[in-house]
């Protein structure tokens, strides 16, 4: 690393001023000064860990002395098959948390991205008394930090808490949110009698728990994660939509206006496809922010009840830290990784594949091809 | 014949008319709707944070007992006694300021200084350089806990504030804000600057970064917030109670941390005066963060 910086700089620096004049010279050993700081840090406490890591999770360490000691030894993929094929807690832990996680995702990305756009239209009307206080309620929460809004909700829903009175007040006996490890769907099919699932389910699994289990929605507890997520980061993106929606053209919705188009369809098919990349920079980041949660399970629950809250990110740090099987812990990291790194191609490839069409379909339909509309949404891309 | 043109006019008319109320009325409707929806919304959002202060405080057995209240029956500030008089509380304190401060400085120095050279100055391997940066942009950092523990484990500045400090004093996503905002602004002065001899470092530091205050607010925001909001970082960094930052020691009260009883307005106050600092940032530069995002993401 060291070597492959300096020589560039070396040659650069003699180079550059015969090449141009001399306002450019020292310019190449001034740049590789410049980034040096940022260079070091991150490759410091980013590229050396991700490398340390990988190492880790294909050896025993055991947390004992450096891992890059002769006594640790390589044990091949153990690790990973421990977590995926071992049959044993290990591989059911593993299972539980990527379960929760995946109803987490299932959740909170439609929600918080429907319901920050849905704020940023109707805080983006045209006329609107008191817009900045609207924004700044919505955002606020998003500015506090992921600890204070979990005492915060530990808070809410407790089992006396103020969600719970303000159910009782409707009548409705509430739950005891964060000690309730019942599922949402089995709860939903509980009211309708189905409580066990079928035979084809129950005995066959997949990651040592059962696809019957697989099915049971978050847990009550996992709920209010879920509440809390979409009530924390909805803020943030709702400015990324009004920042959008400002910078969409008044006339191609007065075109649609004329045509006679209702507010609906303007929405769907005129600010809608004109949205399309901040929509997909918003679910990106969700995917990527919500296959992530680490600082609410620690605070709030450390993966209780009955490990439905148990999340990979939390797994890892127990893995690791608590239970000392390091390489374990590494070895989720990584297949967390992988596994965000494949949603954000999948979410990349769907969005990609269905956007050309329904543009066409939208210039066709909507006919409001007269002179700047149609630049206009090309240039919005 | 005549008589049932003007007819048919003025019903015509009338039918205009009628039309134009009834949409002026479905306007008026929609208005109140939307105003009712934004209302109801907003009280949701906030109202947590006001039960949240007011909680903090009643007394242990009033929170328990009426928990949507927003004025308490009975002042107590036994909560705040508590946190300021008989815990770590000001020490946690004092040590995430001392992190977000020094966290703060260092970002805006070290990532203007990169993305002034990634914007600006022609060099060998900037590319290669930009490229990785983007890449490393890319890695979860949940996922790097574990290892970034290795490493400051290996270095031996695990439990110090070198541990706590240093790894978090360069940030890809600013260094992206500051390249963009550098890429903004036009070459010519600079240039101005370079024929009256100033070096690379003197055009930065007294040209270039005077003229860069928009961007290095939007860095200092998100600098300082990120770092006062910090947890994860220094679980694995540290473990020494004279180290615990806010959001740790909160979060292991949370956590059952106080032994018996809910203890639900000591908690809440921690909570609450942990807000405040970002809560005064978010409000002095409101108008600022309402835009930070325009800037920060760019297609």
């Amino acid at each position: 690393m060291s070597a492959a910086r300096t020589a560039p700089v070396a040659t650069a620096a003699v180079r550059r001023p015969s090449r141009r004049s001399g306002i450019r010279g020292g310019e190449a050993a001034a740049g590789w000064l410049f980034i040096a700081p940022m260079v070091v840090i991150l490759g410091l406490f980013l590229v050396v860990p991700v490398l340390m890591a990988a190492w880790v999770s294909v050896s025993d360490w055991s947390g004992r002395g450096s891992p890059l000691s002769s006594s640790v030894s390589f044990v091949g993929g153990d690790n990973y098959r421990t977590l995926v094929t071992g049959g044993g807690l290990a591989t059911q832990d593993f299972g539980t948390a990527l379960r929760n996680n995946a109803w987490y995702v299932f959740l909170v990305v439609p929600l918080q991205t429907a319901l920050s756009l849905f704020l940023a239209v109707l805080v983006n009307r045209k006329v609107l008394r008191g817009r900045g206080g609207f924004r700044t309620a919505f955002y606020f929460p998003s500015v506090t930090s992921s600890v204070a809004i979990t005492v915060l909700f530990l808070f809410l829903f407790s089992a006396s808490g103020a969600v719970n009175k303000v159910l009782s007040y409707l009548s409705i006996d509430g739950p005891n949110w964060f000690a309730d490890p019942r599922g949402v769907v089995h709860l939903l099919l509980g009211t309708l009698s189905v409580d066990q699932g079928p035979a084809a389910l129950t005995e066959h699994g997949f990651l040592g728990i059962t696809w019957w289990s697989w099915l049971s929605g978050p847990s009550v507890g996992m709920s209010v994660f879920i509440i809390m997520a979409v009530f924390s980061t909805s803020g943030t993106f709702m400015l990324l939509f009004i920042a959008a929606l400002q910078q969409i053209s008044g006339d191609v919705d007065e075109a649609a206006l004329m045509d006679g188009a209702t507010p609906w369809q303007r929405f769907r098919f005129v600010t809608l496809p004109m949205l399309r990349p901040t929509l997909f920079t918003v679910i990106t980041l969700g995917l990527i922010g919500c296959w992530q949660v680490f600082d609410q399970i620690y605070t709030g629950t450390q993966g209780g009840p009955s490990k439905t809250t148990l999340t990979p990110a939390y797994l890892s740090y127990v893995s690791s830290f608590e239970q000392q099987q390091w390489g374990r812990g590494a070895a989720v990291a990584f297949i967390l990784f992988g596994i965000i790194v494949a949603f954000t191609i999948l979410q990349r490839f769907i969005l990609r594949e269905r956007g050309v069409p329904r543009r066409r379909r939208f210039v066709l339909s909507a006919r409001t091809g007269e002179s700047g509309a149609v630049p206009g949404a090309g240039a919005q891309r | 014949m005549s008589t049932t043109t003007v007819q048919r006019g003025r019903t015509a008319d009338q039918a205009r008319q009628l039309r134009a109320d009834r949409s002026a009325g479905r306007r008026r409707a929609g208005t109140a709707f939307v105003y009712t929806v934004l209302v109801v919304f907003a009280i949701i959002y906030i109202y947590p944070f006001l039960v949240q202060v007011a909680t903090s405080f009643k007394p242990e057995s009033e929170a328990v007992a009426s928990p949507l209240s927003l004025v308490p029956a009975t002042w107590s500030m036994a909560a705040y006694e508590e946190l300021f008089l008989r815990s770590d509380f000001p020490l946690w304190f004092r040590n995430s300021a001392i992190v977000t401060v020094v966290v703060t400085l260092g970002r805006v120095f070290i990532n203007s200084l990169a993305g002034y050279a990634l914007a600006r100055l022609q060099f060998r391997g900037r590319g290669v350089v930009f490229a990785l940066l983007v890449a490393v942009m890319a890695v979860p950092g949940v996922v790097l806990l574990i290892p970034k523990f290795l490493v400051i484990n290996q270095l031996g500045i695990y439990n110090s504030f070198a541990g706590m400090i240093i790894p978090l004093l360069a940030d890809a996503a600013g260094i992206f804000i500051m390249k963009n905002f550098f890429e903004s602004i036009p070459r010519s002065v600079e240039e101005a600057a370079r024929i009256d001899g100033a070096g690379p470092f003197r055009t930065y530091w007294s040209v270039v970064l005077p003229m860069a205050t928009p961007a290095l607010v939007t860095l200092v925001i998100l600098s300082f917030q990120g770092s006062w909001n910090e947890l994860s970082h220094f679980i694995v960094a540290s473990q020494d109670p004279e180290l615990r930052t806010l959001t740790k020691g909160v979060a292991q009260l949370a956590a059952g941390g106080l032994g018996q009883g809910s203890q639900f307005p000591i908690k809440l106050g921690a909570a609450a005066i942990m807000t405040i600092p970002v809560a005064i940032l978010f409000f002095v530069f409101q108008k600022r963060i309402m835009n930070v995002t325009t800037g920060a993401v760019k297609e």
